[in-house]
């Protein structure tokens, strides 16, 4: 395997992370810089996700990068019945680097053991998605002026949120204290609580938004997916729970900020938009300069 | 002491596994890969166990278990001792020590893992001895012994 790939977030130490977000900082001071000039970087989505592929084609683009790839398998031999370790193969002999999202979960982690250069994990079903997790950790960052000693406050689908475990994980570097605010059927998984509990972080649970937003440093929002609901009526029992409405924000700290990866339902109603603690817009900019900053740490480039 | 009559006979020389709880027995056997082995064997099962309530037994003939192959039986049947026979006599007893990482043995529980869907050859971190949790390197979901299914 490569070393350069970044598949997970915990192949990234506390000091990497670091490195990753100063040089995004950067990115964003002077984001054009053709550091990328004379690469080929392979976009490979073997299912669509417009909003990570445009951010990851921007963040190349600005780089100086050439782009090739496909937005989704049916426009890819997978049709044929090709398999991962053959496209990979394949593709792997064309470029310098490969950003790729896959349906399948540890798809990223076996094509980092069959090419010989980077893998990107864009997404590998609800496994990882590292890259998101660096621009959460990048708009933390930003908004707060440090990682340390914050009160993270997770709101909505704890349970198949993949975006939140990242994000635990991550801030677990930080001596954090955690709110989870869920349903019943949606709490935090216990592999994560038992990971919290080994490293002496604490975390509390509730099944109230009111009685969270007050203690917040960050408030992360998040959406109850449809699809991940085998049965429907499930979803719609808990699809509505938790609702953030700008009145709800009055003895907010001065500091907080609310997060949600996007895309949105409903649980941010939009007369939260115009609130200056609303950060999800600003958030998916720093995506851009957070990627920009992974791929010239998997190429060496900087 | 007058020695009991066995259940299943004494061999000259190679290995024994007992204790093995009796629902196991063929998950062992296969683990071991022991069904394609030449070697004379002979099994017993639901023997009665005070331990286990119903027991299985394996005798090898001319067969010495390495420590690499005792250690896969961690994964299916921890309790199982093993004895090597020497002319009759048992000349070495063999611990099960939960191995580090596992290999290629058991399938990943995650119906949504690469493994499960390529020709890839598994692979776990064991993150917790007893009962056993594996962490699959390619998907990190955790398989615990409940839904340990082999290979």
């Amino acid at each position: 395997m490569n070393t350069h790939s970044l598949v997970s977030i915990e192949d990234y130490t506390k000091e990497e992370i670091l490195e990753v977000l100063k040089l995004a900082s950067e990115f964003e001071a002077n984001p054009n810089q053709p550091l990328l000039k004379g690469k080929v970087v392979a976009s490979l989505f073997f299912e669509p996700s417009t909003r990570t592929r445009l951010s990851f084609e921007t963040a190349i683009s600005r780089l100086g990068g050439r782009i090739v790839g496909f937005s989704d398998a049916s426009s890819s031999s997978v049709t044929k019945g090709e398999t991962l370790k053959d496209t990979i193969k394949m593709v792997d002999n064309y470029c310098d680097l490969v950003v790729m999202r896959h349906p399948v979960e540890g798809a990223a982690r076996y094509a980092s053991e069959v090419a010989v250069h980077p893998i990107l994990n864009a997404g590998d079903g609800a496994n990882q998605h590292p890259s998101q997790t660096m621009l959460d950790l990048y708009s933390i960052y930003k908004t707060q002026g440090t990682l340390e000693n914050l009160n993270i406050c997770m709101v909505g689908d704890l349970k198949y949120g993949r975006t939140v475990h990242s994000l635990l994980q991550a801030m677990s570097h930080f001596h954090p204290t955690f709110h989870f605010v869920a349903p019943t059927s949606l709490q935090m998984p216990e592999a994560y609580k038992l990971h919290l509990k080994e490293l002496n972080i604490p975390y509390y649970e509730h099944t109230e938004l009111d009685e969270v937003i007050e203690k917040a440093d960050i408030l992360y929002m998040t959406r109850v997916q449809r699809e991940r609901f085998a049965d429907p009526l499930e979803y719609e029992k808990v699809k509505n729970v938790y609702i953030l409405k700008n009145a709800m924000l009055a003895n907010a700290k001065k500091n907080m900020r609310i997060l949600h990866p996007l895309p949105r339902v409903n649980e941010i109603d939009v007369d939260v938009d115009e609130n200056p603690k609303a950060y999800y817009f600003e958030q998916a900019r720093n995506g851009v300069f957070a990627r920009q900053a992974i791929i010239c740490k998997a190429l060496g480039l900087k | 002491m007058a020695k009991k009559e066995l259940q299943v006979s004494a061999i000259e020389n190679g290995t024994v596994i007992d204790h093995i709880p009796a629902a196991k027995l063929f998950d062992v056997i296969n683990v071991l890969g022991i069904a394609s082995m030449e070697n004379a064997m002979t099994y017993g099962t639901n023997l009665k166990s005070s331990k286990l309530g119903k027991k299985a037994i394996i005798k090898i003939w001319d067969k010495f278990l390495e420590d690499n192959e005792v250690n896969k039986l961690a994964l299916v049947a921890p309790t199982a001792k093993i004895n090597i026979i020497r002319d009759y006599e048992v000349v070495e007893k063999k611990v099960v020590n939960v191995p580090e990482r596992v290999e290629g043995i058991v399938k990943c529980m995650n119906p949504k893992c690469i493994t499960n869907h390529e020709k890839v050859r598994t692979k776990f971190r064991v993150v917790n001895d007893s009962p056993i949790v594996l962490k699959c390197h390619y998907c990190e979901k955790l398989t615990d012994q409940e839904h340990m299914e082999m290979n």
